[in-house]
């Protein structure tokens, strides 16, 4: 196989990944947002007055690519309200406020799953999403036919600074992965499952390697990759577990590969075993400001307030507070926000640990060049976008962009290259729509 | 409601290089052979160093006040390109000449164009061939300290021994002549990943094959070749500017050693008997045609590869 791609080497801080995994009972109230995937919002399936308990379904996915979505406490809906949804848009939120019981919906009962499409149906059951941070529902990307499926690969390389709820699972939930891939084994055939980590989560390695030991029905391999980012980025992923290059526009599926997170893995496992859909997440907590950083096991739509109160509180107002890493993650407004189904990391930054150099003018190093993963020229793409020159963001194959942002992390002069990336992607979609107008 | 935070799209951290970073970086880099300079051509030599990096911050400075810009000089990059300028200039030349050439590297070269980045060469090797072209006094090197002055051992074609090649003790400009230093301060900027080795090893690289080749495959000749005149300092230092040499590293390739035969040529064959400056300028105009013939493949163009 060819050499690793290039990327950057940010610090690390994986504070809480030796520290205890915490958990949190029920808050007072939580509020679920309908959309917490990529997709069409979820319809809601109560009204106020409502009693709902642990997993009972409150919102039914809309259509192909959504998710259902179910209560993650017991008690009664007390308000359908409008929530801010961190990329600006509005959608429908339910909020219950929590009895204190935690008591578990009769509807929770183990799926039956005997072929593919009772498999598809019982995820789509279960509202699983791709918990690595994207969102996409599961049900959607496994409904693929089997006999293409040559790897399942099993994203554990957690790259982001700071995040190890990956790590969490992977030294703690190693019976629901092996329990998923035996099922997946069993009903869709996959034969090989590749674990890509990277080398310095050394116990996540040897837990997992154990874990490989102990499924016998299939291959499981674990891949120790060099601790570079973005290796956790889909595509690297998979050029790095099985040399298989994704072009632009392509999916895993197309060089046959399924890349879930660890978590999503775990989870599927968890549900298959025992009925119980996603209404709780482990949260990586952390940032300069946390009094506590650690693991936090949360039932969904708990606010944020409530996870840092839980965390001791802060020690000074943040600078940011990030869903996430430091690097891809997303800015919230305030912490009135929820745990969404996708929510890793919520960090609580200083104004040190996120401060960004000022702005200053392009001398052409090359840097962002020669560390972009899949050799893109950002700098030149800046060039192109300033001018609205589509061609050339078109020849320079902006589209390519997986919007990692090592070009950024590495400016020395600060330019804002991965942001200017998206910018010209939505350039090129607004070109494209309107020729197709025309 | 809770107070608001910082909302703000990734990433929301940062390597923490920077351009002043980086600049500072080459001024230490350029320390080593400063001290030789001064060592070498006595205290002579601190007057042009200091009358060069004083003018160009200073024009950059007045030039930013002027058109009322934000001011750059926090950079360093006016900084180095005066340390640089002097660097290349004889311990004996006229201070005016000095502040003569900073005023073409600063406000012709550098400001009219854009300021940092947008000059299309490099300030310091363009005002040294536009002085070397301008003022006779360029065209005599000074010899060490209690030596009379005359010509580069290009010109005169009597060589010094190659120990005093290499530690500097011969006629030429204050910070071309030690080898030593230069090779030390090169080390630094690529142990601090400012440069990569592709340049400077082959730029001085063609150089001495092609000499090898002229002197009928003698290699002390070739040697006392590539440390006589300004090869180490143009290649270590000046084609390595980020601004004006190609950023990938076949682009690198490509000027290097283009700008390597050049100088082999014009040394050879050409009136001037230094052809470093020339090599660079001519390779500087060349680099964004090089960035754009040597752009890396995109990763998966072409279709998907299993």
């Amino acid at each position: 196989m060819a050499l690793y791609l290039h990327g950057i080497h940010p610090p690390h801080r994986k504070n809480t990944a030796k520290k205890p995994v915490a958990r949190m009972s029920a808050p007072a109230t939580v509020t679920i947002p309908m959309a917490m995937h990529i997709g069409k919002p979820a319809i809601p399936t109560v009204k106020v007055g409502d009693l709902v308990k642990v997993g009972t379904k409150i919102g039914e996915a809309d259509g192909g690519i959504s998710a259902n979505i179910h209560a993650s406490v017991s008690g009664k809906v007390t308000k359908l309200v409008d929530y801010l949804l961190a990329s600006g848009s509005v959608t429908t939120a339910v909020v219950i406020e929590s009895d204190g019981e935690m008591a578990v919906s009769e509807d929770v009962c183990a799926p039956v799953v005997n072929s593919k499409d009772e498999l598809i149906r019982a995820i789509r059951e279960s509202g699983i999403v791709g918990l690595g941070g994207a969102g996409f529902p599961t049900h959607v990307k496994l409904d693929v036919e089997p006999e293409k499926i040559e790897y399942l690969i099993i994203n554990g390389a957690e790259c982001e600074p700071y995040i190890t709820s990956d790590t969490v699972t992977m030294l703690t939930r190693g019976d629901d992965m092996a329990y998923a891939i035996r099922e997946l084994n069993r009903v869709m055939g996959i034969a090989n499952v590749i674990i890509g980590i990277e080398n310095n989560k050394k116990e996540a390695i040897a837990n997992m390697t154990e874990m490989a030991k102990s499924v016998t029905e299939c291959s499981v391999t674990v891949k120790s990759l060099p601790t570079v980012y973005p290796q956790g980025g889909e595509k690297v992923l998979v050029y790095h577990t099985t040399g298989r290059k994704i072009s632009a526009g392509k999916l895993p599926i197309d060089v046959g590969c399924i890349v879930l997170n660890c978590t999503t893995l775990a989870t599927i496992g968890a549900y298959l075993r025992t009925g119980m859909p996603l209404t709780e997440k482990c949260v990586t907590v952390d940032g300069g400001t946390v009094k506590k950083a650690q693991n936090v096991m949360v039932p969904v739509g708990t606010s944020l307030k409530d996870l840092l109160d839980f965390c001791g509180g802060l020690t000074e107002d943040p600078e940011k507070i990030i869903y996430g890493g430091p690097i891809m993650g997303v800015t919230v407004v305030n912490t009135d926000c929820s745990v969404l189904k996708n929510t890793n990391a919520v960090l609580a930054l200083t104004k040190k640990e996120a401060k960004l150099p000022k702005t200053t003018a392009c001398i052409r190093c090359g840097s962002c060049v020669n560390t972009c993963p899949f050799s893109l020229a950002p700098v030149d793409i800046a060039t192109a976008y300033e001018k609205k020159d589509a061609e050339e963001l078109k020849a320079l194959s902006v589209v390519t962009c997986m919007e990692c942002g090592c070009c950024s992390f590495v400016c020395p002069a600060n330019r804002p290259l991965v942001q200017i990336n998206k910018l010209s992607k939505q350039l090129l979609k607004e070109e494209q729509q309107k020729e197709e107008n025309k | 409601m809770s107070s608001l935070t910082k909302v703000t799209v990734s990433p929301h951290i940062h390597s923490g290089r920077s351009t002043a970073g980086i600049m500072r970086d080459v001024l230490i880099a350029l320390l080593p052979v400063t001290v030789a300079g001064i060592v070498i051509f006595g205290l002579q030599a601190l007057l042009p160093i200091v009358m060069c990096v004083v003018c160009c911050v200073g024009f950059e400075a007045l030039f930013n006040v002027i058109v009322k810009r934000e001011q750059t000089i926090g950079d360093l990059s006016a900084a180095v390109t005066g340390l640089l300028l002097a660097l290349n200039l004889p311990a004996n030349i006229p201070l005016w000449q000095c502040a003569v050439g900073s005023l073409f590297a600063i406000i012709i070269v550098k400001c009219l164009f854009g300021g940092l980045g947008n000059n299309v060469v490099n300030p310091a090797i363009t005002a040294r061939v536009f002085m070397l072209v301008a003022f006779t006094s360029m065209a005599t090197a000074v010899h060490p300290v209690d030596v009379e002055a005359s010509a580069t051992p290009l010109a005169t074609h009597e060589m010094p021994s190659l120990m005093d090649m290499f530690l500097g003790t011969h006629s030429g400009c204050i910070g071309e002549t030690c080898t030593l230093a230069l090779i030390i301060g090169g080390v630094y900027l690529l142990a601090r990943r400012v440069i990569t080795w592709h340049i400077p090893v082959l730029l001085i690289g063609t150089v001495f094959v092609l000499s090898l080749l002229t002197t009928g495959f003698d290699a002390s000749a070739s040697l006392a070749l590539i440390m006589a005149g300004g090869l180490f300092i143009g290649a270590i230092f000046m084609a390595t500017d980020y601004v004006t040499s190609p950023s990938t590293p076949w682009g690198k390739v490509i000027f290097a050693v283009g700008a390597g035969l050049l100088t082999w040529l014009i040394r050879t064959y050409g009136t001037y008997s230094e052809g470093v400056s020339f090599a660079i300028l001519f390779m500087n105009i060349l680099t964004p045609y090089i960035d754009r013939l040597t752009r890396r493949k995109v990763f998966g163009e072409g279709g998907a590869e299993k």
